[in-house]
């Protein structure tokens, strides 16, 4: 094995041969005909095996090429980004607000319709039996007219409970919320939000009036600590979102702004 | 019976009428009735400065503005009916800006955001320049594009008409500077370069110092100024001290450029030899814009909104266009010379008299969020800001005292535009709409809904006719009575 780098050494001490750089042109200038010669000679899969080497080496020789001359042509125009601002917000960081929200009467016109395109449009139906448990009464509990709602429920701020002679459905307090988790599609970002009102239960008329919020429930948020803002320059204060969560399970409700 | 007597007799009060400047009108007091009126004090004084057409007035007893008669402001103010009031009339502008109530037209056109829109100085085209990297000219009476031009390889900052409605300078994000000409949408002359990052600002030589519309001066948020030789598209002198981003020029009457910067100074240099000539300091932030009380007068150089607006007069014997505009310089300056106002990221402005002194006149405080846009009136008297805090704040442009706070936005209000009489402004704000304000009740006159986002500019045509407005929604609006 050879001690060191002698070699590097000698060429830094002495130079190279006087026509080492004219030898080696004419070694490469040979360097095709003896590569011709080769090719010619080769028989069997061994010509198969130069072959393919020889055209893959081709393949990159066009590429880089074509590369150069791309890079020899002035460079029209650079994308030019989006988003422009004036000079007085340039220096600002202005966080990206997501652009305004569709406009009202769209907006009333799916209210009537009670239809709104949803993140979630499938969602599996609750039973009667699943959401309402059986609360037996009387001396004997033979009556069973009670009924204990067992998922989380919004329920309005002025609300008293009815005497319990004539209370037919008990919303537990512990399952009760208030606000709610809303991610904006567009901002990428998520507030905790009052709830203002359950919109709609897919599930079934009455849960919409019991404010029974369930995965896929359309409820009402106030949102208007976002200051969006209508196109007659109006703060937006109520939206719609959509639970996405199982909120009985996860003991909080995220949702998604519909947009 | 003693009240019927005062009753059938009109107290009577002795009054010194004086103009703005303080100078007495007829010599000496007059005997008036208390239940004078505005209309007849407007007519004695009509028929006092012997003024060949009628003209309104407004008239002020200690700085409050007289609005029915006499009586009822000498009241209000406990004023000893036994001394000789003082009342000052101001005159109004003669022609009336109406109102505009609708909008006319929304022209799509461009592909980005509107970030600049500017009428030019006599009111015949419209440009606007946008983030598409265009710069459009639009015809104002048919309301339809009319030019497209490229040129520019960013986003379109800052747009400048040159005095005389000739050219047009804007400027882009990369620091490049390009003039346009309005009849034929081509470019005139090369492309300016030498600004290493982008130009916030521009600003032409005035009108009435050099009738050809030579030299402009550019800011940028390298920290330097330039001013260009438009016809050789050189750069002339390079004004730089500031040490961070020059964020607003402004070419003064008097030969001075004020310049401000996010280096929380205002700096004053000559013009024609570059020499800095004071700094202004006092705010503690960036300082955002300035505006001067000859602004208007400037933009319009020769153009006169009075008789020209009916007529089709270009301007065609330079020197005697450059008289008018200079005399009507002196008319403005004679009282007070030319004022400055900086709006500064502090939340205060300040007024400047920078031909002579480097302290200011005043601090304005009040405002709760940043200054973003200044402006004064056509007719110097009162001094607006647009705030980040949602609302407009009016102070009086002599002595910076607060008038009346304008509230009605609900976000950030982005800019301002006065119209030529001085008796209307219209606002643009982040909240998609524009609000007209009456400056004489100092209430909301029309709200404008249309814009689908945030408006980032709007002008107000310098004949008064029309408004034209554009934002973040890529269309530009134009509004009319």
């Amino acid at each position: 094995m050879p001690q060191n780098e002698y070699i590097e050494r000698h060429r830094k001490l002495y130079g190279r041969r006087l026509d080492y750089e004219e030898r080696k042109r004419k070694k490469e200038a040979r360097e095709p005909h003896k590569r011709a010669q080769v090719a010619r000679s080769l028989r069997g899969i061994k010509a198969k095996i130069f072959n393919k080497e020889r055209r893959n080496e081709k393949i990159q020789m066009k590429k880089k090429i074509k590369a150069h001359e791309e890079k020899k042509v002035k460079k029209t125009s650079e994308k030019v980004a989006e988003g422009a601002l004036p000079v007085y917000l340039l220096d600002r960081d202005v966080q990206s607000r997501a652009k305004v929200l569709s406009n009202m009467i769209k907006q009333k016109r799916k209210e009537k319709a009670g239809k709104w395109d949803v993140p979630i449009p499938k969602v599996r139906a609750q039973a009667d039996a699943e959401v309402l448990r059986v609360v037996k009464s009387g001396k004997t509990k033979r009556k069973a007219w009670k009924r204990m709602v067992t998922k989380v429920t919004f329920v309005g701020e002025g609300f008293t409970r009815k005497p319990p002679k004539f209370e037919r459905f008990i919303r537990p307090m512990a399952l009760r919320f208030k606000k709610a988790h809303v991610t904006h599609p567009e901002l990428k970002a998520t507030f905790c939000l009052p709830i203002i009102g359950v919109k709609k239960n897919p599930s079934s008329p009455m849960f919409t009036s019991l404010g029974v919020i369930t995965k896929g429930t359309v409820i009402e948020v106030n949102i208007s600590e976002l200051g969006l803002v209508t196109q007659a320059g109006k703060v937006v204060w109520g939206k719609y979102a959509q639970v996405t969560n199982n909120p009985e399970n996860d003991g909080c409700i995220n949702a998604v702004l519909l947009v | 019976m003693e009240q019927e007597t005062e009753n059938s007799e009109p107290k009577r009060l002795l009054c010194c009428l004086r103009s703005e400047s303080g100078g007495k009108l007829c010599g000496d007091i007059v005997d008036l009735p208390t239940d004078c009126t505005v209309q007849q004090l407007t007519m004695m004084c009509n028929a006092l400065l012997q003024q060949e057409e009628p003209v309104p007035y407004l008239f002020f007893i200690n700085d409050n503005e007289v609005t029915s008669t006499l009586e009822k402001t000498v009241s209000a103010l406990n004023l000893n009916s036994e001394d000789v009031v003082d009342i000052i009339y101001k005159q109004q502008a003669v022609f009336k800006v109406r109102p505009v109530t609708r909008c006319t037209s929304s022209i799509p056109g461009h592909a980005e955001a509107v970030i600049s829109v500017s009428f030019s100085p006599d009111g015949k085209y419209l440009a606007s320049g946008s983030g598409d990297t265009t710069v459009r000219f639009w015809d104002v009476y048919t309301q339809t594009p009319s030019f497209t031009c490229k040129g520019h390889s960013n986003w379109v900052l800052y747009i400048a008409w040159s005095p005389d409605s000739s050219k047009l300078a804007s400027a882009c994000k990369d620091g490049k500077i390009i003039i346009w000409d309005p009849f034929t949408g081509n470019q005139k002359g090369k492309t300016m370069i030498g600004h290493k990052q982008w130009v916030t600002c521009l600003s032409w030589e005035p009108y009435h110092k050099n009738p050809e519309c030579r030299l402009l001066a550019s800011s940028s948020k390298d920290g330097d100024v330039r001013i260009w030789d438009t016809v050789l598209c050189t750069t002339q002198k390079v004004l730089s001290g500031h040490t961070k981003s020059v964020t607003a020029v402004k070419w003064g009457g008097t030969g001075l450029i004020y310049t401000a910067s996010q280096d929380r100074t205002v700096k004053v240099w000559r013009a024609n030899d570059g020499v800095l000539c004071r700094t202004l300091e006092g705010h503690a932030h960036w300082v955002n814009t300035l505006a001067l009380s000859t602004d208007y007068i400037l933009r319009i150089g020769a153009f006169d909104p009075i008789k020209d607006s009916h007529k089709d007069t270009t301007i065609t014997d330079k020197k005697k266009s450059q008289e008018f505009a200079l005399e009507r310089y002196y008319k403005i300056t004679e009282s007070h010379g030319e004022r400055l106002v900086s709006g500064s990221d502090d939340f205060t402005l300040f007024l400047w008299d920078p031909e002579k002194d480097k302290k200011p006149l005043a601090r304005l405080t009040g405002h709760q969020q940043l200054v973003n846009d200044v402006k004064f009136s056509p007719d110097c008297r009162i001094v607006a800001s647009a705030s980040f805090d949602k609302s407009i704040k009016l102070w009086e442009a002599r002595t910076g005292k607060f008038i009346t706070t304008l509230r009605g936005h609900v976000q950030a209000v982005y800019v301002i535009a006065f119209s030529a009489d001085s008796r209307l402004m219209v606002s643009g704000s982040a909240d998609s709409t524009l609000k007209l304000w009456n400056l004489r009740t100092k209430k909301i006159e029309i709200d404008l809904p249309g814009h689908a986002d945030e408006v980032y500019a709007v002008d107000w045509s310098t004949d008064g006719l029309k408004v034209a407005s554009g934002g973040k929604d890529k269309v530009l609006r134009l509004w009319q009575n």
